[in-house]
């Protein structure tokens, strides 16, 4: 438990981003080696490793691939660097610090589904980091790593990063395959699934950076070194970032399993001097807060669901005492609104009707009857769209209003905020 | 022919990433949101209407398929902007840290509010959603580059340093 450094075992290195470094560190061996592997042997490792999706579903990622008929018809690999959940930054560093790491880990997951080209879909604001993937993809394509023989081997590999245009609905992965086909980013109907109608119509898998990168020391150490990792159902490592009011702001690689407490008071330096923990968001924007006395857990899968909330991307924010709960949850109901595509009506009416019923709690003319009518919102938004954008802006929304139900009645009773938010 | 259709003088850089993007993909329209781009950043970072249809003509597409898409991202400025672009992030973890103080600050020496440019032409303010940098917070982007860990100081020199 706590601390282990296997994806950021490099990112501290000086010019970690190069090709030098990363193959001074044993890098593209394990592609080379993985190439000699049946791809099915791959995906058996994979499925033993335990390994599951680092975006924030959670999904075995094995299983997601085994998925992929096994036809001659081409097969697409998209690696998810939408990164855009507020709270999270994680990917950042692999991108910027360790490109190559998650190179190596797509070129040896397109082997193992039999996938020749892989699309990196990169935020467009993370323009650096585009600029930093293309150089490292030219490094390695002229040093013999990627392309036309990786490692020698008789299977190409392309790698193309292709950037998005700042829309959050574009990390949904059927959002993203229509950006990536030059269209809005409009989730689409499933099934299909893109496992058998994906971008082009053909096969694709689509993975978030964090778990692609994991890929690498799976195979190169074995999917069972990866599974006495953690604890019975969430195996290995996983990057939290972690922000809001700690005193070590940051991005910390954690065994699953770690106690929630030892990152936020120790890895994280804790709370600034004379102020207490109020709530803590878990996993990402749209994961249900928990309240200071709920987080006496352990970080995985299971017991973030158990205490009603999810671990979502790892993605951890912290607030204090100083926090105004009605007014941060203000500002993240009009992030989702403003995100919403537009083709559910649920969720393009019921995001923007949140946000219009807490600014006027917000401004001191809310009525008591509100909070009951957020939490009706919630049962008719919530499921009944094509896409989880529309449940994630529910996750701030309903449970700060169960959870923090005085201090919205405070604000309706007294017309305006307690703390001065 | 890229270059020859475009509305305003194409730079041999812009043209030459323009024919790569139009040869990258298997389908071709794959290239549009990447082909926006560059016409943005060669059209002094906004697109009008004839930047969309010279894309649409590019792409094969009507001019209303290449609007409708180029306004859905937050990214394309279909309107001109400043100069210098500056993007404040207002979400929670920049938020919780005083990115609202920061927006203030930038507000009241340029003398306009959030969604304006100065009478120059040389600034626009703007607010945005999430820059993933909630690890160092608050932070702004500046056109493409990105500013962390902010104070009004740390503003004032970025913005000293503007030509």
């Amino acid at each position: 438990m706590g601390e282990m450094k296997v994806l950021l075992k490099n990112v501290h290195k000086p010019n970690s981003h190069l090709l030098s470094t990363y193959k001074e560190g044993g890098g593209y061996e394990t592609l080379k080696a993985a190439l000699k592997m049946e791809p099915s042997q791959i995906v058996e490792e994979v499925k033993k490793s335990g390994l599951r999706g680092r975006g924030g579903a959670g999904f075995p990622t094995g299983l997601k691939w085994s998925f992929v008929p096994k036809t001659d018809a081409p097969k697409y690999l998209v690696c998810n660097a939408d990164e855009g959940e507020p709270g999270t930054f994680k990917d950042r560093v692999i991108i910027e610090k360790d490109p190559h790491l998650l190179l190596e880990g797509i070129a040896i997951s397109c082997y193992a589904i039999g996938a020749h080209r892989a699309y990196i879909y990169i935020r467009g604001e993370y323009e650096f980091g585009a600029q930093v993937l293309e150089n490292a993809i030219r490094e390695a394509e002229e040093d013999g790593c990627l392309g036309d023989r990786p490692m020698g081997h008789d299977y190409p590999i392309y790698i193309t990063v292709h950037r998005g245009a700042g829309a959050y609905v574009c990390g949904e992965e059927t959002a993203l395959l229509d950006s990536l086909e030059g269209r809005r980013g409009h989730p689409r109907i499933r099934p299909p699934f893109p496992a058998s109608k994906g971008l082009y119509q053909s096969p694709t898998v689509i993975n978030n950076v964090e778990t692609l990168s994991s890929v690498v020391d799976i195979i190169a150490r074995g999917g069972d070194w990866y599974a006495s990792l953690g604890t019975e159902k969430s195996k290995g490592t996983k990057l939290f970032s972690i922000s809001g009011h700690v005193q070590k702001p940051g991005v910390y690689e954690l065994v699953m399993g770690t106690p929630f407490k030892e990152l936020i008071f120790e890895i994280a330096g804790g709370m600034r001097p004379g102020r207490n923990l109020k709530a803590v968001i878990p996993g990402g924007s749209s994961t249900p807060m928990l309240t200071a006395d709920e987080i006496d857990i352990p970080l995985d899968y299971e017991s973030l669901m158990e205490a009603g909330s999810m671990l979502g991307s790892g993605a951890v924010i912290v607030l204090d005492d100083t926090t105004c709960i009605v007014k941060e949850t203000y500002r993240l109901a009009q992030f989702y609104a403003h995100e919403s595509c537009g083709q559910c009506t649920p969720c393009r009416e019921g995001t923007h009707w949140m946000v219009q019923i807490l600014k006027r709690i917000v401004n001191g003319q809310g009525r008591e009857e509100d909070l009951d009518l957020l939490l009706h919102i919630g049962d008719t938004l919530g499921g009944n769209c094509l896409c989880p954008l529309g449940d994630a802006a529910l996750g701030p929304v309903i449970s700060s209003v169960k959870k923090f139900r005085d201090e919205y009645l405070e604000h309706i009773k007294n017309k305006r905020c307690p703390i001065g938010g | 022919m890229i270059a020859k259709l475009c509305p305003f003088p194409l730079s041999p850089e812009g043209e030459k990433r323009i024919d790569h993007l139009l040869n990258r993909y298997p389908d071709k329209r794959s290239a549009l949101l990447q082909v926006l781009h560059v016409v943005q950043d060669e059209h002094g970072g906004y697109l009008d209407m004839d930047c969309i249809k010279y894309v649409a003509r590019l792409f094969g597409l009507p001019p209303a398929e290449v609007y409708s898409v180029a306004s859905f991202y937050t990214m394309y400025n279909l309107r001109p902007v400043g100069k210098y672009l500056i993007q404040v992030c207002t979400n929670i973890s920049c938020s919780v840290n005083g990115a609202e103080e920061i927006v203030a600050h930038i507000e009241k020496r340029l003398g306009i509010k959030r969604g304006e440019t100065t009478p120059d032409g040389k600034f626009t303010l703007i607010t945005v959603e999430c820059l993933g940098s909630c690890g160092t917070p608050p932070a702004m982007m500046v056109n493409k580059e990105y500013h962390e860990q902010l104070t009004p100081e740390k503003v004032d020199k970025v913005l000293d340093a503007c030509e």
